[in-house]
């Protein structure tokens, strides 16, 4: 299976070992400390860029600056008590924050970090990371239902409905960049970021430039498919008390916010590989030691060790902008919002695509 | 009652074979069921322990029915048992976001019974701080009126000018909160040195600062998608349920008892009084930071013509306001706040009627939510300014 699928890799990644076994092993030692690390950083940064932006300090004791604060609250999740409400629907209370968590975990295998450091490398690549993302908000939907509290319906009802409405512009403006890329697969999506010229000019693009509306709109949609502000409304603090959260305590709740951070990190490396040419530096400027294709393939151990910065810097890049946003905006209500992605953000999505179809086909 | 039948209870849907009674509403496209939802009295929203039970149809609100009292703690029956010293650490807890406008009131209306005379720094004095703590007391209403938006960073904000201000008063008065600094004849001590170029100070900071939360929140676009044309109170409906202040301001009317019925020495001084037009959310919230600036405008004032000489007066052991009544009312920082005050001639007063403006300005929501969606119900219900200890007291 392996072999079939590294034929249509321009390289194939450096875990794919011979050893099948090794080669499970590898991944699962890329991919879990990528889940379970970055998104404590990004929640960190998130704590600390709020602050400071609120003009205060954030976390201060727990660890150098307040750096194992996160850590301290996972050590303070597990030992809370697991409160399942009387009323619940136990089963499927408990199953809900599973639910939502798995399929946050599972976008990470198709993503490219770095040259020759992906866990799988997938024809459909795009298909699959825009697919599975979807499925984590059946678990909040459980959730909401589950918890027999009004407010969590509330907010289980307001995901899915954000879910439909964002979901169309998100596909719409990556539709976009499979047609000019002419592939799904993440990898290849990279290279023909790092082999994209305009017109017939030897100036190297990244799609962002030319689909700086795109971007945009997979931008706002991405934000919105992950509850975050100014698109908050499933869990509204303010008016829902916490949404589908509202009932869920200990590990349970620390899984759903695992989620949305994790969520963040994925969303970002997607748009990172999407739109922003994955590991490369500039446009146009090849990898120290890469000798492949656009300079971004066939590195030494220094190329790997750069790009996956790069790609991390890019991803924290995204995510600082979206915890800014978070500071300075209110939120909207949930029929302004289905508005504004039903009349504004669905037809720009198809205008772009036209664009994008007829440049491809014009140059 | 079991697991089982709480269930059955919640999720009638879950109960195999059991017809479940739905009352059809709308026009009958959909099946819908009324749903009663009670927020409050723990709700983030509710600024304490207001409780309003809404009768939903979706998220639309049919019907919605304040509950209050769940914080009511006697002040009037309290005050019938201490003497006029003692009352002034009573009101300043009823609302307490406003504890010197509150003292304010009951020194002023045992003085107009016992028809004293203040000196005249006092009088001054009690301007200043008055005005200091409507400020205080509207930063706050800011700050949590944003974070109700979902906007959380103009709290931050507010709570660090507050901090200054309350540095600032703390000094004079040994209170952040409660101030108890005046007092039947006068105020507790003088100024601290120093204070009225601290205060000038600060003011200036303010005014500057100012402009920040107007870009921040009045022109923020999604806070004007929030609040515009949202929740609009009619100027006879306000009227009619006695709505004050900066609510009332923002339907148009200029209803102020510091310009229309002048205390202290408001007389002297030019007082302006932001109105808004068409009474939404967005006018309450304008006149609110608008009436900062105002305010900013008369300590001004009262800095350039605050006078010296003697606060207080040589007063007997034990005051005692002759047998009569009277009833006094003054701009608290949330609207017309009146104290009814009768003296049997003994050294507690008979009877202490407080007449709040948030209980007004609560009983003026239900007919603010009926038809609203839930989030535009946080929006109402933060921009009616009321405070839970007022309304209950």
């Amino acid at each position: 299976m392996s072999a079939v699928l590294s034929q249509l890799a321009v390289t194939p990644s450096i875990l794919d070992i011979d050893n099948f076994w090794g080669a499970v092993g590898l991944k699962i030692l890329l991919i879990l400390p990528l889940f379970f690390v970055v998104p404590l950083v990004v929640g960190y940064m998130e704590h600390k860029v709020m602050a400071h932006q609120q003009d205060r300090l954030g976390p201060m004791e727990a660890g150098p600056h307040g750096t194992l604060q996160l850590v301290a609250d996972g050590i303070k999740f597990i030992q809370k008590e697991d409160i399942i409400p009387r009323a619940a629907d136990r089963w499927v209370f408990a199953m809900a924050p599973g639910v939502a968590l798995v399929p946050a975990i599972l976008i990470f295998f198709v993503l490219p970090v770095a040259p020759e450091v992906w866990a799988e490398d997938l024809e459909l690549g795009l298909f699959y990371a825009l697919g599975i993302s979807s499925i984590s908000v059946i678990g909040i939907l459980m959730g909401g239902w589950a918890s027999a509290n009004k407010f969590s319906l509330f907010g289980g009802v307001r995901a899915a409905a954000q879910l439909i409405a964002y979901e169309l512009p998100l596909i719409l403006a990556a539709a976009a960049v499979a047609i000019q890329a002419e592939s799904l697969s993440l990898v290849d999506i990279v290279n023909s970021q790092a082999t994209f010229m305009l017109g017939n000019t030897e100036i190297n693009l990244w799609f962002v430039f030319p689909q700086a509306l795109g971007f945009a709109l997979f931008y706002v949609a991405s934000l919105a498919e992950l509850s975050r502000p100014p698109f908050d409304m499933p869990i509204a603090d303010s008016e829902l008390v916490f949404g589908y959260m509202t009932e869920y305590s200990g590990i349970k709740f620390a899984m759903f916010l695992l989620t949305e951070y994790g969520g963040m990190v994925s969303m970002s490396a997607l748009m990172t590989v999407l739109y922003l040419g994955g590991w490369q530096i500039v446009p146009g400027v090849p990898l120290p030691g890469c000798d492949g294709a656009g300079g971004i393939f066939d590195c030494g151990a220094l190329g790997i060790l750069i790009g996956g910065g790069v790609t991390l810097g890019k991803i924290f890049l995204l995510t600082f902008i979206m915890v800014w946003l978070r500071v300075t905006y209110p939120r909207l209500r949930e029929d302004q919002l289905q508005k504004f992605s039903w009349t504004v953000m669905v037809p720009l999505a198809l205008i772009n695509i036209g664009v994008v179809a007829v440049g491809k086909v014009a140059f | 009652m079991s697991d089982l039948e709480t269930r059955e209870r919640i999720h009638p849907g879950t109960a195999p074979g059991e017809d479940i009674a739905l009352e059809i509403i709308g026009d009958g496209d959909f099946d819908t069921a009324e749903m009663t939802l009670s927020i409050g009295p723990a709700h983030p929203a509710t600024h304490g322990v207001l409780r309003i039970i809404m009768e939903m149809d979706g998220e639309r609100i049919r019907d919605a029915h304040p509950v209050i009292g769940y914080m009511h703690r006697g002040f009037e029956k309290l005050a019938e048992h201490r003497d006029y010293r003692q009352i002034k650490a009573l009101v300043n807890r009823h609302d307490w976001l406003s504890g010197f406008a509150n003292e304010l009131g009951v020194a002023l209306a045992v003085e107009k019974m016992l028809e004293m005379e203040v000196p005249e720094r006092a009088v001054w004095i009690r301007m200043l701080l008055a005005e200091w703590n409507r400020i205080l007391n509207h930063l706050m209403f800011i700050g949590s009126y944003a974070i109700e938006l979902g906007a959380i960073t103009p709290m931050f904000y507010a709570f660090r000018e507050r901090e200054d201000i309350q540095y600032l008063l703390e000094s004079a008065t040994g209170g952040r909160l409660h101030f108890t600094y005046n007092q039947v004849g006068g105020i507790k001590v003088d100024l601290p040195k120093g204070f009225l170029q601290q205060s000038t100070d600060i003011a200036a900071t303010i005014r500057k600062r100012l402009q920040d939360y107007k870009d921040l929140i009045l022109g923020n676009e999604i806070f004007q998608a929030r609040t515009v044309g949202v929740g609009a109170l009619e100027r006879e409906v306000a009227l009619a349920y006695g709505v004050t202040g900066p609510t009332l301001h923002a339907t148009g009317v200029a209803e102020d008892s510091r310009v229309t019925e002048p205390y202290l020495k408001y007389g002297e001084i030019d007082v302006t009084v932001p109105v808004g037009e068409h009474g939404d959310c967005y006018d309450r919230f304008y006149c609110l930071v608008h009436r900062i600036q105002a305010s900013l405008d008369i300590i001004d004032q009262v800095h350039d013509a605050m006078p010296s000489g003697p606060v207080n007066q040589k007063l007997p052991k034990v005051v005692k306001a002759p047998e009569g009544w009277t009833y006094l009312r003054i701009e608290n920082p949330l609207g017309q706040l009146g104290y009814y005050l009768e003296s049997d001639g003994t050294k507690t007063p008979w009877r202490l009627k407080m007449r709040t403006p948030s209980f007004s300005n609560v009983a003026v929501i239900p007919h603010l939510l009926r038809g609203t969606l839930v989030p535009d119900a946080i929006a109402v219900l933060g921009s009616v300014f009321f405070v839970v200890g007022d309304v209950d007291r």
